[in-house]
């Protein structure tokens, strides 16, 4: 049973973090500053939510209390959900949402690398499957930090401060609970303070290439694992749950 | 693998049945089916998406329990399955070449794509011209199992069915 309740924890935190930021990324359908990259943006957000689907599916099935995919992503109090603070963080302008989405792809491709090679037979399933998408999402991600770093001054200014306001929110993805520790020890998942280093790495590559600077680690914010969030993550759930608390069980 | 007379006409059907967004191209040709099978009095599709978040998905289900049905088949029964995952090697030659027909770039070979996600871009054949003389766009194009390009000779953009 302890292993089914830290399964489920783990595939709840990997789903909230693709639900969340593919809700967030959905935000820019119709808004993106040109056709190609607001398609772009929605092809990413629509990986996600099928990332988050797989993943969510899954949590319901190790709790074994018969919740759906929908129940899960639905039907949740805000204390409930575990995904990374940085994801729900609002969109502000594109340098904002292309620094958040860059540290996030950094960070999830490291760990759905890993994933790849899970014990768990349906987790490496899933991250065999998300990988493929995800090495698009960094290259995507990558090539507008670059192009926005390393382009007018006006544009290198406001993504170096992007990055400096949203560096806080950098830590927490790393965060562990004791649930980590059931999914370390059997091969389920990769220690998370051993991608540190490495992500800290490939994010300091880039941008040193895009001639912007590595905001200094200080204080960083904490309490996702807890279910403790920022203040707009109240108001991103009254818009995803708002159909089904207004019409309870309405399908498509 | 060997298939019984039964299970081939199975496979002869779904290869009518055509992907909702690219209409030139099979189910089969695509490589989404990955099973066809009668277990006893029911006949079990098992498919795969291109993408995990393909909203055609739910689409492809309908089609292919619909034609069955229609084809006399009742006890219908379609699963889908995420691994192993599907790869672009999976379309066959002639999805292939229903699609350079149809005007979208196939996919290039899988071994170099490689180079393409280490950040080359990569050359892409023009499906009106045929001009390798082509430049990408996009990493997205009008759905996620394509990217944007255009042709530097013929002027005209086209999808390319990237490679994954």
């Amino acid at each position: 049973m302890e292993g089914n309740q830290a399964l489920f924890k783990y595939a709840l935190r990997l789903g909230d973090n693709a639900l969340i930021l593919g809700h967030r990324l959905s935000e820019w359908c119709g808004h993106g500053p040109e056709l190609e990259e607001d398609i772009a943006l929605i092809n990413v957000s629509l990986d996600l939510l099928g990332h988050s689907r797989s993943l969510l599916t899954y949590a319901g099935e190790a709790e074994g209390k018969g919740r759906s995919e929908d129940d899960l992503a639905y039907l949740r109090l805000e204390r409930d959900y575990t995904n990374a603070l940085i994801c729900e963080l609002p969109n502000g302008h594109f340098g904002d949402t292309i620094a958040r989405q860059f540290m996030f792809d950094v960070f999830n491709q490291l760990l759905f690398s890993e994933l790849v090679n899970s014990k768990d037979e349906r987790i490496a399933g899933i991250a065999a499957k998300a990988i493929k998408e995800i090495n698009y999402h960094l290259r995507h991600s990558t090539d507008w930090v670059l192009r926005l770093g390393d382009g007018t001054e006006e544009s290198h200014d406001r993504i170096q401060d992007s990055f400096n306001r949203l560096w806080e929110y950098t830590g927490d993805l790393f965060a562990q609970t004791e649930a980590d520790q059931w999914i370390i020890a059997n091969g389920i998942g990769p220690d998370l303070n051993a991608l540190k280093p490495r992500w800290k790495q490939k994010v300091s590559e880039v941008l040193a290439e895009a001639t912007l600077t590595v905001p200094q680690d200080a204080w960083m914010q904490k309490g996702s694992r807890t279910g403790t969030h920022t203040e707009h993550f109240g108001f991103l759930l009254a818009e995803l749950q708002y159909m089904q608390r207004a019409m309870p069980g309405c399908e498509w | 693998m060997i298939r019984s007379i039964s299970e081939e006409k199975l496979w002869d059907i779904l290869d009518e049945v055509k992907d909702p967004e690219i209409p030139v191209l099979s189910l089969v040709d695509l490589g989404v089916v990955r099973k066809a099978e009668i277990i006893d009095d029911k006949t079990c599709i098992t498919i795969t998406p291109t993408y995990s978040g393909c909203p055609a998905m739910k689409v492809m289900e309908e089609d292919i329990r619909m034609r069955l049905m229609m084809e006399g088949y009742k006890n219908v029964e379609v699963n889908t399955v995420l691994s192993p995952a599907w790869t672009t090697d999976w379309i066959t030659e002639k999805g292939r070449a229903a699609l350079q027909e149809y005007g979208i770039a196939p996919p290039e070979q899988a071994t170099s794509d490689k180079n393409a996600l280490l950040g080359h871009p990569k050359q892409v054949t023009c499906p009106n011209c045929k001009s390798r003389n082509t430049a990408m766009l996009s990493q997205f194009g009008s759905t996620p199992c394509k990217a944007l390009y255009k042709c530097q000779d013929c002027l005209e953009p086209f999808d390319y069915f990237k490679c994954i």
